[in-house]
This record gives C-alpha cells, sequence and structure tokens, in this order.
C-alpha cells in the first residue's frame, strides 16, 4: 500500500528537524505509542497498541531513521511484531521544504502487513494505514505547532500561547 | 405408489437423527484421559528461510510439556504424494519434499513453523508467543505465470524452477488438433480463471492421536473422508507404524468437499507427539488456520479454444491451463488438472481432435488439491463457456449448438482416452427445457425489463467422471494407490446385519441409502441393517469417499458380499427344507422351494448359522459373514443439463439467481431424497463460485480472504428454490447397481450455467461482454457494463 501528502507546520525547518530526530516527538506523535526509547543514530525500540478491524494487538518494534540529508529530507523505517497478530512494516520519504509561514513537510510511505493482520484485516488495512499516517503527522504537527482546535488553543494560552509543548521546549519558552 | 422402503424409496435419512439432536460424535467430542493440546505456531511470510528459531522461553512457561521444531522432523517422512505425473517428454513431475513441520525454508503463510503441546489450548496458544525465531523474508512467487519466468524466486531451492510439470494429453495428437484448428471455418477463443476456492466444511479439522505403551498401539482420531488412506500414508511414509500397530477412526465428519482426503502434516504431527510424549495430542483447528492450512480448490487459469466447420460441428479443442499446485504437492493434487480434468474435455460431444495441455506451478501458496468435482468443474466451465461464446458469435441457438454436437451413440470412445459406456443427452435436455420452461423466458425477460432488470438465461451440458477408478488403469496413469473398494457383511444369528463399508460417510446419507440397497436384496427391514463405517479396526481395507464413488464401488462391493451370503444363505435353507439348492428362492425375507409352498424365513436360516444343530456340516461352515473387494472396469459418467435464469440489476452490476434447473443422469436412484439433497448442495457450492467465493492473495503471498468478513460463503438468500429432475435415467452398465454417483454434479454443472446466465443477461441490455471471471460480484459486473 502506498500513501503520499504534505503538511504546511509554521515553524522553521531546523525546528521540524529536530522534532523528527525525537524520541519524545516520536512517542507523542506514533498513535498507541506506549514505549519507545532510543534515539535517531542508534534507531528506536517501540511498543504500540493498535486495534486493526477485530485483531488488537501489541506490536514491538524497530524504527531506524536512515538517508538523513541535513534540514531536508531522511527515510524512516519501522517494523512491528504483534505476535499472534501477524506484523507491520512500513517506510517514509520525509522531505522538507521551507515556505513563507515555516515548512512544508511531505512524506510518501509504503506500508504492508502479514499473518492475521492481513487475513482477518485487509478490507479494513488501507483505511487504517491511512488513518494511522494522518494522525502521525497531525500529532506530529500539534506537538511542533500547538493544537489546531481553537478551543484547547485559549486553554493551552494561560500555559504559553499557542506554540506547541516542543516548540516551547526547543525555544527554551518552557515554563516561561 | 412410490415404495416405502428399498431401492428407490425416499427413505428418511436415519443419521439426521443425532446430527440433529447433537448428539453425533465428531473428533473434537473425543476427549482422552491426560490429553494434551498442541497449538502450531504458523508461519506469517509466505516465503522466507528459517534462520533461528529458540523455544527455551515457551518450554518454561506452565503447563508446557513439550515444543518440537523441524529438527524435531528429520530422519521422519515427509508427506507423500499419491499420484505421480509424467510430463510431455515422458519425465516424472518435479515433486519436492513435504515435511510435517518446516525445516530450513517456509513457503506459504500457514506453514507449521513450530508445534507447543501443553496441558491446555491456552496455554499452548500462549507459549507460541514466547517461541523467538528469526525469519529473512524472500521474496513470493503467488502469480503462476509469474512463477514460471526465468529469473522468478524458486519456491524450492532444489528442484529446477517452479515448475512441477508441462502435460501434453494426447501428445501425439497435437499436431493434428494444431491442423484441425487452423483448416477450421470458425474458431472461438476464450480465456477464462477458475477461482481458486476454500472448501469450508462445517467441522474444521480436528486430530488426536494416542498411544498405548501397554501394547505399542498407535490411534489416530481424525476427520477424514477416508481413514484407510490416511492409515497407509502415516504408517507405511510418514512415520514408520506397520498397520497393525496403527488404527485411524475418522467418526462422525462434518463435511468434506474433497478438503479431508488428503492426510495433513497435523494429524502425522498428533500421532507422533503422543508416541514421544506418551500421552493423547489433540488439535482443533480454528476458522483462522482452517482458511491457511486446509487445502485449497481450483485455482486454473486457461486458454480454451474451440473450431468448428462450416455446418457448425465441432471439429477441434485445444486447451492451454496453468494449475496451481500451491507451494507442496498434497496427497492428489497432480492427478486433479491431469487425469480428472484432461480425460473430460470432449464433455458430452462428439469433437474428434482434442489436445489439453496442462502447465502445474508452484507458489508461495497453500497446497492446492481436490474440491467437490475436482477437474471436472475446471474442464465443463472452459467447454460451456466457449461454445456458449461460439453460439453468439455464430448468432445460433445455444441448445441448438450443443444438441447438434450431442455424443448419441454409445459406448463412445472420446479422444482423451476415456469410453462414456452410456448416456442420453438430449433426454436431460428434452427434460431441462420442460422444467426450466424455456419457452417461458421471453415473457419473464419482458416482465423483468419492465421492472428495470436485465434478465438473462444461461444453459449448459456437463458430463462427469466418477466412482473412481479401475485400480490397473490409474496405476497406469500414476495413481501409486488402488482404487476398489470393500464391505463386509455380517449377518447376525437372529438375521439383524452389520454391515462394514470402506466408503466414509459425512453428509451423504451411506447410513441410509446402503441398507435399503441390502433390504431391497433380502426382501428383509432397513431397520434390520446397520452400516459401520470409519475405523480401521472395524472395517475392511476401502479407500474412503470422493469422486462420487461411494455407492458405485463400495455399494457394488456389499452387493457383491451380498451375493456370497445369500448363495450361502441358500444352501443352508435348502438343508433345512430338505430340497435341492438350486430350487431355494429368497423373497420378502423368505426362502421358499420354487414351486411349492415350502418356506423357511430368513432369521431361522440365519439362526442355523449360528446354532448349527441342523446344519450341512460337511458342506458349509457355520456363521454368516462374507466380504468382497469390487474394483470397477470403468468410470461411470453422470451427465445431465442445466439451466439458469439471473436477473442483472444494471445500476449496480448485483446478480441474482430467479430460477435454476438440473436435469440429471445418475443412473438408477437408491434415495430419491438424498439424490436431491445432494445436487441441492452442490448447486449451492456452485452458486457460491460463480457469484461469491474467491480465496485472494496479495502480491506478497499474504492470504487476505481468511475469515468470513472477506471469503463470501453462500447464504439462504443467496440461491434460489431449485427444480431438480433425475427421471432420464440410463443405468451404468458395469457396476450391478446401474449407478452413477451425484455429489459433484451440482458443483460441476452450475458455475457455466450461472456465468452464461449473466452475459446473456448483459447482451440483452445491450453489453457487448464476451466473459467476466468469477466470482461475478457486483463491481466485476458493474465494471465490464461500462466497458
Amino acid at each position: 500500500m502506498h500513501m503520499t501528502g504534505s503538511r504546511e507546520i509554521r515553524a522553521d525547518r531546523e525546528t521540524v528537524w529536530a522534532a523528527l530526530l525525537s524520541a519524545e516527538v516520536l512517542k507523542a506523535s506514533v498513535p498507541g505509542c506506549k514505549e519507545l526509547e532510543g534515539d535517531a543514530e542508534e534507531g528506536f525500540q517501540a511498543s504500540v497498541t493498535q486495534k486493526v478491524g477485530p485483531v488488537k494487538a501489541t506490536f514491538k518494534g524497530t524504527v531506524t531513521i536512515s538517508d538523513m540529508q541535513h534540514l531536508e529530507s531522511l527515510h524512516l523505517a519501522g517494523e512491528g511484531k504483534g505476535g499472534a497478530a501477524g506484523f507491520a512494516k512500513g517506510g517514509a520519504d520525509v522531505t522538507l521544504e521551507p515556505t513563507e509561514d515555516g515548512t512544508r513537510l511531505s512524506y510518501e510511505v509504503e506500508a504492508k502487513v502479514g499473518g492475521k493482520l492481513a487475513q482477518l484485516g485487509s478490507r479494513v488495512i488501507d483505511g487504517f494505514a491511512k488513518k494511522m499516517a494522518d494522525q502521525f503527522f497531525e500529532r506530529f504537527q500539534e506537538a511542533i505547532e500547538g493544537p489546531a482546535d481553537p478551543e484547547e488553543a485559549e486553554a493551552a494560552e494561560g500555559t504559553g500561547g499557542k506554540k506547541g509543548w516542543f516548540k516551547r521546549l526547543v525555544k527554551g519558552e518552557a515554563g516561561a | 405408489m412410490p415404495k416405502d422402503h428399498g431401492i428407490g424409496a425416499a427413505s428418511k435419512r436415519r443419521e439426521d437423527v443425532r446430527f440433529l439432536t447433537g448428539t453425533g460424535n465428531y473428533t473434537d467430542d473425543i476427549n482422552l484421559p491426560r490429553q494434551l493440546y498442541v497449538h502450531f505456531l504458523r508461519s506469517d511470510v509466505a516465503h522466507g528461510e528459517i534462520r533461528h528459531i529458540d523455544t527455551g522461553a515457551a518450554e518454561a512457561m506452565p503447563g508446557v510439556k513439550r515444543v518440537f521444531t523441524g529438527k524435531d522432523f528429520e530422519g521422519v517422512g515427509g508427506l507423500p504424494c499419491g499420484w505421480q505425473v509424467t510430463d510431455r517428454h515422458g519425465q516424472p513431475m518435479q515433486e519436492p519434499a513435504h515435511p510435517v513441520i518446516a525445516q530450513g525454508k517456509v513457503r506459504y503463510v500457514g506453514e507449521i513453523l513450530a508445534a507447543v503441546v501443553a496441558d491446555s489450548r491456552e496455554r499452548a496458544r500462549d507459549a507460541a508467543e514466547a517461541i523467538e525465531f528469526d525469519i529473512a523474508e524472500l521474496p513470493a512467487v503467488v502469480d503462476m505465470k509469474a512463477a514460471l519466468a526465468p529469473d522468478a524466486p524458486k519456491v524450492h531451492d532444489d528442484l529446477d524452477g517452479n515448475l512441477c510439470y508441462d502435460w501434453g494429453f494426447v501428445e501425439e495428437n497435437r499436431e493434428t488438433v494444431d491442423a484441425a484448428i487452423r483448416e477450421a471455418a470458425h474458431v472461438t477463443t476464450l480465456e477464462l480463471v477458475n477461482n481458486r476456492l476454500v472448501a469450508n466444511p462445517m467441522e474444521p479439522r480436528v486430530a488426536v492421536g494416542d498411544y498405548s505403551r501397554a501394547d505399542d498401539q498407535s490411534t489416530l482420531y481424525t476427520t477424514s473422508q477416508n481413514p484407510h488412506v490416511i492409515r497407509l500414508l502415516m504408517g507405511a511414509f510418514v512415520l514408520g507404524i506397520p498397520e497393525h500397530k496403527l488404527r485411524v477412526v475418522a467418526p462422525d465428519v462434518g463435511g468434506g468437499f474433497g478438503s479431508k482426503i488428503f492426510h495433513y502434516a497435523e494429524e502425522a504431527f498428533c500421532t507422533f507427539a503422543a508416541r514421544q510424549l506418551g500421552r493423547p495430542v489433540k488439535w482443533t483447528s480454528t476458522r483462522s488456520e482452517a482458511f491457511m492450512s486446509d487445502a485449497h480448490g481450483r485455482d486454473h487459469v486457461t486458454k480454451i479454444e474451440l473450431a468448428l466447420d462450416a455446418d457448425n460441428n465441432f471439429t477441434a479443442l485445444r486447451t492451454e491451463t496453468h494449475a496451481n499446485m500451491g507451494a507442496y504437492l498434497s496427497t492428489f493434487a497432480p492427478s486433479v488438472p491431469t487425469w480428472l480434468h484432461g480425460t473430460l474435455m470432449a464433455g458430452n460431444y462428439k469433437t474428434p481432435n482434442i489436445y489439453v495441455n496442462v502447465k502445474a506451478v508452484f507458489t508461495n501458496t497453500v497446497p492446492v488439491d481436490a474440491y467437490r468435482g475436482a477437474g471436472r468443474p475446471e474442464a465443463t466451465f472452459q467447454l460451456e463457456r466457449v461454445i456458449d461464446k461460439a453460439a453468439r458469435e455464430l448468432g445460433v441457438d445455444p441448445i441448438a449448438l450443443r444438441r447438434q454436437n450431442f455424443v448419441t451413440e454409445f459406448p463412445y470412445a472420446t479422444p482423451v482416452a476415456v469410453e462414456y459406456d452410456t448416456g442420453d443427452y438430449n433426454a436431460t435436455m428434452d427434460k431441462l427445457e420442460e422444467i426450466a420452461d424455456i419457452k417461458g423466458f421471453a415473457a419473464r425477460r419482458k416482465e423483468s425489463e419492465a421492472r428495470g432488470k436485465l434478465r438473462g438465461l444461461g444453459v449448459n451440458a456437463y458430463i462427469e467422471a466418477c466412482g473412481i477408478a479401475p485400480s490397473n488403469l490409474v496405476g497406469q496413469l500414476g495413481a501409486r494407490a488402488g482404487l476398489y473398494d470393500a464391505a463386509t457383511v455380517r449377518v447376525n444369528a437372529t438375521g439383524s446385519i452389520s454391515v462394514m463399508v470402506g466408503a466414509h460417510s459425512h453428509g451423504q446419507g451411506h447410513e441410509t441409502a446402503f441398507p435399503q440397497v441390502i433390504s431391497e436384496m433380502l426382501g428383509i427391514g432397513e431397520d434390520q441393517v446397520e452400516i459401520v463405517h470409519g475405523d480401521t479396526s472395524k472395517i475392511p481395507f476401502g479407500m474412503g469417499t470422493y469422486g462420487s464413488r461411494s455407492l458405485a464401488v463400495c455399494g457394488s462391493a456389499m452387493v457383491r458380499a451380498t451375493e456370497k451370503v445369500v448363495a450361502k444363505a441358500k444352501k443352508i435353507a435348502a438343508h433345512l427344507l430338505e430340497a435341492a439348492e438350486a430350487d431355494i428362492e429368497l423373497r420378502d425375507g423368505k426362502f421358499t422351494v420354487a414351486g411349492t409352498d415350502k418356506e423357511v424365513a430368513w432369521g431361522d436360516v440365519t439362526l442355523a448359522a449360528y446354532v448349527p444343530h441342523n446344519y450341512p456340516l460337511e458342506d458349509v461352515e457355520p456363521g454368516l459373514e462374507e466380504t468382497a473387494f469390487y474394483d470397477p472396469a470403468n468410470f461411470t459418467y453422470p451427465a445431465g443439463a442445466y439451466a439458469c435464469e439471473v436477473e442483472v440489476d444494471p445500476e449496480t452490476g448485483k446478480v441474482t439467481i430467479e430460477r435454476f434447473a438440473a436435469a440429471d443422469d445418475f443412473g438408477n436412484v437408491i434415495n430419491p431424497m438424498i439424490v436431491d439433497g445432494q445436487v441441492h448442495g452442490g448447486l449451492a457450492q456452485g452458486i457460491g463460485q460463480a457469484l461469491l467465493e474467491n480465496c485472494a492473495y496479495d502480491e506478497n503471498g499474504q492470504l487476505v480472504s481468511a475469515s468470513y468478513m472477506d471469503y463470501a460463503m453462500p447464504r439462504a438468500d443467496d440461491v434460489p428454490f431449485y427444480t431438480v429432475d433425475h427421471s432420464c435415467q440410463t443405468p451404468c452398465t458395469h457396476n450391478p447397481l446401474g449407478v452413477k454417483g451425484c455429489g459433484e454434479a451440482g458443483a460441476i454443472g452450475s458455475p457455466p450455467t450461472i456465468v452464461n446466465a449473466v452475459i446473456d443477461a448483459l447482451h440483452s441490455g445491450g453489453h457487448k461482454v464476451d466473459h467476466i471471471d468469477m466470482p461475478l460480484t457486483p463491481s466485476r459486473v458493474w465494471a465490464a457494463m461500462q466497458g
């Protein structure tokens, strides 16, 4: 299965690039991520719980980052084994381009599933993968920019304006 | 007055009492003291190298007795293939090793990687999750033609490519056929797919292995259509257990449709592990496992060419088929696309020149083997589709074109090596035109059109070869077994009878129909006869039930054994009546002396056999029990004509079957109600194949239709009320009952009938569609209508 998409992120490329390499951002962005350890150099170990159609499982696996072109592009590869539920594998080519308001993040995702996930979930797997990718980049964007929802944004105002927690962190605004 | 007992009576199925009241005894109902449970860890990749398996953590889990891997089966035999096909060039097929548990590589999703034996099903399953393994995934081949490309990944590294065999039939006729096609006035060509199916019997497979150290006896309880075949294959080829130390029991079995003929890894495993562990080992397949471990069916891709002369006589037929074997050769897999398919390509027609080419291909998919009809549905589908297309191209009536080319004189030797002993294809077509009310179709079409629906009529004629088979013939064709059957008729002292038969009943109603034959022969009540089947320790060596053979082959053995019983009983009666043996007649359960009123009842003769006080001991042994083996002289050739009317919704492409009529010639019929039921079931499966069912793999070899959410089985509202008739009867000329077999006809004759009807409906709406591959789902039909 193949998906492509792009998002405008209101932050500069350095911020977005740093976020891509951050274990904490990844953990917050991967839907259902329970644990994520490691770093961009050595790879991350992750544990993700997800329900795909009728199959609910915890996938343990690795995420590695390769082909890093500083501030421009990288390749994210993930592989998770869900025991009796089967496995999921995927890769994303991510590119960053500066725009007037910030950074355009474009992605091309390849994903495949096997075992029970394929056997029972094939009808829903395309929609599921699209939802996972959408959620991932949505949450990634939120981590940088702050919540897209205006009410949440208002509620957040008292504690540091509209900026996302990651942006606050990297800009040294945390707790300000 | 219809008969109320004996041959021809619609006796109610006695086995249904237990099936319908929950008192059947299926393999899963068998639970032995100290029983353990096995859970199989199965490959979730289609092709890969096993780099490492660590069972340590799993073996330390609570309740786990042992974890087996491929290593434990080194030195144990592989699963044997029961049929060797010789290719066009006189070479034997390529035959890969088929291990019980994967060794070195996995070759399809579902292949057994390890087996966890524990004291409960749940604990075995939990422990399987703790097995650590590393499989390096390799590129998989799924598409047959891609698998034959020179650079395709090899399913078996030690074989020469993925081609199992390239079979030509009849090879000597190839050039003659090519010439006839070149010279023909008209040639109709069609490329089609016979879709891969999963048998889906209601009862999934189950195996319980047991071992008794006291007498070194192994017992396997298994969901099988042929316990003696399993005993032979597993004992002699896999585990090396001599037959007198091995008992195979197939108790009540909830449907087989072919998928329970074969010897499977799981049953060999349970028998093996029970010996290793000294405790019974049980496996019950889940439905998910059934999808990826029961042999699949069909999966042929064919190009067929039909040549006709200027008068529309068929002059030649040429086919080129790719047949999927899956990753390994299942028990009878090589025979299905060859001897069970090529020999039927003449159909009901006197086409003089026929050449059939079949390339059997290994792919990274579940092994494929016989499924209801096995080869014959594939033959019928091609032939009846191409004839329909030819009729359309030539602008002639499809029924008339068929009738013009029907074989009408019997016996008829086809150009594809079989001899039809008898038949009357015009009679079944006449009957079909009557019961299907073909004349009324035009009015029904108008009525449908008034409602905005397209209505189509499809007809077909089919023939099949059943009652497999003369052993000397199939031996020449590569069968590694004989295909006779056997029965023992044991008359008890008070006259009741136990008949031990080699055939196995898993839905066919043998327990009802077989006693009807004995009742007719002896003139005693059907309730005096009990059929015993499914246990190698009780029954004679019979080859089991498949290919609509039970009555034609095993029933004939039963007749022969009963004739021996009658001959002996007449000697006893002659003694009791003080008459000459030649003068004794048996009628209505009484022995009489011809031309006198002297008589002795059946029960008095049987009692004398077991209490031989007044008995000709010098001439006749006591007791009354006879066994016969029967090896048929030929196949039987059931045939018939089917008609289907469909409505197609032009907005959505949805097909509904409005009418279905089947006129079959099964020869003599023992129980018309059971025959109706067999035809109904076959039709439902054929409708499933034509409209709903499809076993699908993705390009990586992942099975993506492995549950009832994605694999559509026919349901009650998918099938119409059927009109079936089997009053056209040309009795088989070479078996004593004159029967031909009825188990597969419905599944053979219905798919082309339905597709023909849909194509007819689309043409009536102006859509010039030549063909749509099954299943004819709304999306496929709609897409075809859009051009």
